[in-house]
């Protein structure tokens, strides 16, 4: 029965992609894509990578949809030119030439799901086994990401905060005024039922956020996700009210801020181990007992995590957005 | 025993009522009547689909988290709708009027 | 037969991951490639997860009394990768924006032919 889902899930996700070739109107590449996205989270959902699911619908099928209309409303042509009928050929020859070597490739690959093959084998038995009683935190996944692989986490969040940095030098330099609502509002129609929806909606959106963040060591979230929720939250604010009202609530000093205050919650909790003696990113020492260490770590860890991720989302939409107005 | 074939008359209820809005979407003439099809049945789909997933899970967190999912939906999904229909005026579309040319030729 | 149904994951990906190059290398319209660039990594972390699973196995939190947990570290990787890949499609989106105010265009031949005249 799973084997079956996992099949039309997979036939459905190559169908909206060879959509995503055919159509030449951009705005439906970019729907079609966020509908790929969702496909892709069902999918990791059926696989038992929740985490991943979760991320995958919040990151794939919002913000990077979000990001991507914006730079389309910065173009005045929403469709793209048709491609020349002979320069097809070439391309189509590169790419089944390596399809083919890369098929021949999975001919050594394990079979789906089978219990001995070699990446189940080396490090996973340990951390499966482990990481209860050696973290506290039921969430295997949270325990690998902030603890066993903390340093790894560390890395990403620094790609992603120099990432936020890189799109604020591109995009960000414009002088504007933050209180100039009126032109905004011109565009956006004042839509009632919108905004009373919105209102409901966007607390529920925060206190789940809010939720994903500190039950992340129970079931599946943490700072990666929680970040992205969170800032879909002021986005959709954003997008109802106009973007003026939406930095009046967090301007974008607060959220230079926040982008590195994250980054320094997380290796001061580094910093703050190797001061106690242990080695950076192990939170054993943070306390008096092992898991109690490990889980104050780990907490302050993904809040880290968290803040770096919903600030750096926010300064990249209000870039993209603050360009559309000036 | 009966709750569980409750909940399957449910989900299969469910899927079908998805499927009829699919259908409206290829069948119906303009934008409006499609948003029309898959505005109306899709909170119901919805609906019966989770209706059906709370059967199976009995009283328990999960039926209660079911249930949250469910109040979610049913207030942004008609939202949903209308944000797109009221886009959709804004930017000038008219429905279409009258019969259609295929109702025209039958 | 046997073959095909053991490994329709990789081969899935394996077809997606062309489908993404092939938009990116025969295709001008530069959010189409990003499009594209988005496809290929979806197909990458497809191969991970596929590779995380294991049969009859539960999602990798902790349950008393559950033996067989899908493999965490894959999740890991594909969990910190998708949150890197928006922050790099934003890049590069950024980077679209920039071109299309600086040439008036976002496809590559039309920017190739004013890069030409100059």
């Amino acid at each position: 029965m799973d084997l079956l889902i996992d099949i039309s899930l997979l036939t459905f996700l190559a169908v909206t992609a060879i959509g995503i070739i055919r159509i030449t109107n951009l705005f439906a590449v970019i729907m079609l894509f966020a509908i790929f996205s969702f496909l892709s989270a069902t999918l990791f959902m059926t696989m038992d990578a929740v985490d991943v699911a979760l991320t995958e619908a919040a990151v794939g099928a919002g913000i990077s949809t979000v990001l991507m209309l914006a730079t389309l409303a910065l173009n005045k042509d929403h469709n793209e030119k048709q491609p020349d009928k002979n320069r097809h050929w070439l391309p189509l020859a590169v790419v089944l030439t390596t399809g083919a070597v890369l098929v021949y490739g999975t001919l050594d690959l394990p079979d789906f799901g089978d219990p001995a093959s070699a990446p189940q084998t080396h490090v996973a038995p340990h951390y499966i086994e482990k990481a209860i009683e050696e973290t506290g935190v039921p969430n295997i996944v949270t325990a690998v990401l902030a603890s066993y692989r903390g340093f790894d986490t560390l890395g990403e969040v620094v790609v992603i905060f120099t990432a936020g940095i890189a799109v604020l030098l591109l995009l960000g330099g414009r002088r504007e005024d933050p209180l100039d609502d009126g032109a905004k509002d011109k565009r956006v129609p004042q839509n009632l039922v919108l905004r009373i929806v919105s209102k409901i909606v966007i607390p529920v959106i925060m206190l789940f956020a809010l939720y994903v963040q500190f039950h992340g060591d129970y079931g599946p979230g943490g700072g990666f996700q929680a970040g992205v929720i969170m800032s879909a939250a002021i986005i959709l604010y954003s997008l109802v009210f106009g973007l003026g009202a939406a930095e009046r609530i967090i301007p974008k000093s607060v959220l230079m801020f926040l982008t590195s205050l994250g980054v320094l919650i997380f290796a001061g909790v580094g910093i703050a181990s190797l001061f106690l003696g242990g080695n950076y990113l192990n939170y054993s020492v943070l306390a008096s007992s092992q898991v109690a260490g490990q889980h104050i770590g780990i907490l302050l860890v993904e809040l880290g995590v968290g803040i770096t991720v919903f600030a750096v989302m926010l300064t990249i939409f209000f870039a993209f957005a603050g360009r559309e107005r000036s | 025993m009966v709750l569980d074939i409750l909940s399957w008359v449910c989900l299969v209820a469910g899927g079908l009522v998805g499927v009829v809005g699919a259908v409206g979407i290829h069948r119906f003439p303009d934008f409006f009547s499609r948003q029309h099809a898959t505005g109306t049945t899709d909170t119901l789909c919805a609906l019966l689909i989770l209706l059906g997933l709370g059967l199976q899970a009995g009283l328990s967190l999960a039926a209660f988290k079911v249930a949250l999912i469910f109040l979610f939906l049913f207030i942004t999904s008609p939202a949903a709708t209308h944000a797109l229909a009221s886009a959709a005026v804004h930017s000038g579309l008219d429905p279409k009027r009258g019969r259609t040319d295929s109702e025209g030729q039958s | 037969m046997d073959f095909v149904v053991s490994h329709y994951n990789y081969l899935i990906a394996i077809f997606l991951m062309m489908t993404g190059f092939y938009t990116v290398i025969s295709r001008g319209n530069l959010v189409k490639k990003i499009v594209g660039l988005n496809i290929f990594q979806v197909s990458v972390f497809l191969i991970y997860i596929s590779l995380s699973t294991v049969k009859d196995g539960v999602a990798p939190i902790y349950v008393e009394g559950v033996k067989v947990y899908s493999n965490p570290l894959p999740h890991v990787l594909i969990l910190t990768a998708i949150v890197v890949g928006v922050a790099t499609t934003a890049l590069g989106l950024a980077l679209v924006v920039r071109i299309k105010e600086a040439y008036g265009t976002i496809e590559e031949d039309e920017i190739h032919s004013q890069d030409n005249s100059l």
